[in-house]
């Protein structure tokens, strides 16, 4: 689903944010990206949407060269993936329900089936109730919730999650990484990069960790040069 | 379509203090090119009049027998730049030097001999009333053997190129400058509400926009503002030109208004600012990938 091959990226005052950075990812995992700010997470989550391109090296998702990525096909890309942030990026003069519409009706969905797509990801996400209060009416884990149903509309492949429950109580995290949990239980891959180490301690899900822009240790590699020894 | 025109619509909706401040400055800005534009036309008016008068004059040997100079008149009238030709003979000249020279109307009743020879006045189709041509008509006139002389203005004429031309350039640089002025304000003000919004247009290439359809309700809104920009100019163009036309006491009764096409021509390149500024103004938002 996703292949990182050699992927160098300099900014344009020379500073290089990935360094020589390989890896695959497959059908149905769960994948952490760990490493301090500044160590590239956020980097390679944008290469991931096709917000940036590689300086050099190869990176595939879902299918589309990002690398040599024609700008036509950018909106097709990402409509194959959700996307999920720290500060979460709702707009605050609509609705849950009408936030989660938005991303179907730009991609030109038919009118008549939005409503009820609308209903079956915010049930998904435990906020059917909630479906006409505006952004402001709902705590920080309920605004992420609201922002991972509008990922989750399209039936993506790969859902994206850059520091999902960085802006969250203990509680709102839990539940938000659960949720994460559950829709990767359902077939969907789930990149997330975080620096919550207590998280990713919790599971036994693939970690690959940065530094300087480098890739320092990644779990499953690192298992099968163990089982190899 | 519905959604954007919804979307469009709705911008007006949620950010009404800032679409009513690019709406009024979009008709500011073509107001003050408005204004200049009126001046404009007024001064193209004023000048068409003087160039009514514009006249050629050819004086006729006495003597020369009425048929001569009536087919001579049918060749004149059918030169490409005459638009009327009109024979004054003697009597009719003494009759108009009587009623016109009110001075020496006693040494005219007085006279044995009409001294007034006849004359053929030309009057030449607009456009063609410019010191060259007039020239050149009269020079054609000299050409007839009937013809003793032939007077125009010269002078006058002269001036009057000279003031067209000036008129002419002086009024496309101010209105060029004024219009430049207004594109850039105009741009200004869609640019801030764009900012406004840089937000939602991330957030619809994240959700998987085309660039198209992220700049079609933007287009649209800056169309509308562009149209209700133009429109208002024109009413506030409406009401200095009543102000000013019957505050001066008679001086500038004869003020004209735009045409219809001249209102159109307003309209459109409002149309057109709004659409160009929200172009290039979202242009900027979508282009970094």
């Amino acid at each position: 689903m996703i292949r990182f091959a050699n992927v160098y990226k300099a900014y344009p005052n020379g500073a290089l944010a990935l360094k020589d950075v390989t890896f695959h990812v497959s059908k149905g995992e769960f994948v952490f990206l760990t490493g301090h700010s500044g160590a590239g997470k956020s980097t390679i989550m944008k290469l991931l949407f096709a917000e940036q391109k590689p300086s050099a090296g190869e990176v595939r998702v879902s299918g589309y060269n990002v690398t040599a990525l024609n700008p036509d096909d950018v909106p097709r890309l990402r409509r194959r993936l959700g996307v999920v942030f720290q500060d979460f990026r709702l707009l605050e003069d609509r609705t849950a329900a009408e936030n989660i519409a938005f991303a179907l009706e730009v991609t030109g969905a038919r009118t008549d089936t939005i409503a009820a797509r609308v209903m079956r990801v915010l049930t998904q996400v435990g906020l059917s109730a909630k479906s006409r209060a505006y952004p402001r009416e709902l705590s920080g884990g309920e605004q992420q919730r609201v922002a991972i149903a509008r990922a989750l509309v399209n039936d993506p492949a790969i859902l994206l999650a850059d520091e999902p429950t960085g802006n969250l109580d203990e509680r709102a995290t839990r539940g938000v990484f659960q949720l994460l949990r559950d829709i990767n239980a359902g077939g969907t891959v789930v990149v997330m990069a975080t620096h919550d180490l207590d998280l990713v301690r919790q599971t036994t899900y693939r970690i690959i960790e940065l530094r300087d822009g480098s890739l320092v240790y990644d779990s499953q590699v690192d298992e099968t040069a163990a089982e190899a020894q | 379509m519905k959604l954007l025109t919804r979307e469009a619509l709705l911008s007006f909706q949620r950010a009404p203090l800032l679409s009513a401040l690019s709406v009024t400055t979009i008709a500011f800005s073509l107001f003050t090119v408005g204004l200049f534009g009126l001046v404009a036309v007024n001064l193209r008016q004023a000048l068409k009049g003087l160039e009514e008068r514009v006249e050629i004059v050819a004086f006729t040997l006495r003597g020369t027998p009425s048929e001569t100079i009536a087919i001579a008149s049918q060749d004149i009238a059918a030169f490409p730049e005459v638009q009327d030709v009109n024979y004054v003979s003697e009597e009719e000249a003494l009759e108009r030097a009587r009623a016109e020279l009110v001075e020496f109307r006693d040494a005219y009743r007085d006279l044995q001999v009409n001294p007034l020879p006849a004359s053929i006045e030309v009057r030449l189709k607009e456009g063609y009333r410019d010191a060259a041509t007039v020239e050149r008509v009269a020079q054609r006139l000299r050409g007839f053997g009937f013809v003793d002389d032939v007077r125009y203005g010269r002078d006058w004429v002269q001036k009057l190129d000279y003031l067209r031309n000036i008129t002419g350039v002086v009024g496309l640089v101010i209105g060029m400058a004024f219009a430049a002025v207004a594109v850039v304000i105009i741009g200004v003000a869609i640019r801030l509400t764009i900012l406004q919004r840089a937000r939602e247009i991330s957030i619809m290439r994240l959700v998987g926009a085309t660039n198209w359809f992220i700049r079609g309700p933007f287009l649209l809104e800056g169309a509308l503002k562009g149209l209700l920009g133009g429109l208002l100019s024109l009413v506030l163009c409406y009401a200095g030109y009543l102000l000013f036309r019957d505050k001066s006491g008679g001086t500038f009764a004869g003020l004209v208004f735009f045409r219809p096409e001249h209102m159109a021509v307003i309209i459109v390149f409002g149309v057109l600012l709004g659409l160009g500024g929200s172009l290039v103004s979202v242009g900027r938002h979508l282009r970094h990938v």
